[in-house]
């Protein structure tokens, strides 16, 4: 299990595409650079969509994995 | 409004065509995760498209000439709700079928966890996204710039093309 502590946790169970996207933006503007922000989803393309987020707002998906029925990811803000 | 630095964002150019519930979806969905992303985003809104900036919008949608469009139960047991319902399409053009057409799909899209269409526009108008309201089917269509929302800007064919020329994605939707 990973040991990441995340400075805010944002619960996007039950949201299809492309909810977990905005809120995930919205949300890691409210951290600090270098902050990480823990996001749960249930929507089954979120695991590609995190990835594509990542890569296209510049922030860095540290972790991301499957706990039961729900996706987890560590997103750090990098800008 | 061309692009000239090439260190500004990746831009999305798209088209909304359609006006109905199930086709509004597409450009509002690429449109507010493209701009939620810092994407920079313009979209043309034309002939049946542009109902999507009334002030008021409220999009239905019709099962008929339709025919990939799964007929199913929001509600019930999960044996009850996975029933494709065969309707016949002479009973699809009944009064009133197209109301229950579209709050059975607003029912069914609320169940599942997706926006509405508001709640999608909303996104878009407050991440800035750049809409343009044609204004050959406004004049066409008998409309006025007053029906619209304030943040919609007025152009035509050369105004999208222009913006849609420095587009790293064009779409026709």
């Amino acid at each position: 299990m990973t040991t990441l502590q995340e400075n805010k946790l944002l619960d996007c169970s039950g949201m299809l595409c492309p909810l977990p996207v905005i809120k995930t933006s919205k949300m890691i503007k409210e951290l600090q650079v270098g902050q990480v922000l823990k996001m749960i989803a249930t929507d089954p393309g979120a695991p590609a969509d995190m990835e594509a987020w990542a890569r296209q707002t510049g922030n860095e998906l540290v972790d991301s994995h499957k706990d039961g029925e729900k996706f987890v990811f560590y997103l750090k803000r990098l800008k | 409004m061309s692009k000239a630095d090439p260190s500004s964002p990746p831009r999305l150019a798209l088209i909304a065509s359609k006006g109905t519930l199930d086709w509004a979806y597409p450009p509002f969905i690429l449109a507010s995760a493209a701009v939620s992303m810092g994407w920079d985003v313009g979209v043309f809104f034309t002939f049946y498209g542009l109902t999507l900036l009334l002030k008021d919008i409220d999009p239905v949608v019709t099962p008929l000439g339709n025919p990939a469009m799964p007929m199913k139960m929001p509600f019930g047991p999960e044996g009850f709700q996975n029933i494709n319902w065969q309707i016949p399409t002479a009973m699809m053009a009944a009064p009133g079928f197209n109301n229950l057409a579209t709050s059975l799909m607003k029912q069914t899209f609320k169940n599942k966890g997706i926006a509405s269409i508001p709640e999608l526009r909303a996104v878009c108008v407050e991440g800035g996204v750049n809409m343009i309201a044609c204004t050959l089917t406004l004049d066409v269509f008998g409309f006025k710039k007053e029906d619209f929302i304030p943040e919609a800007n007025f152009g035509g064919a050369a105004a999208f093309l222009e913006y849609a020329k420095d587009a790293d994605v064009q779409l026709f939707v």
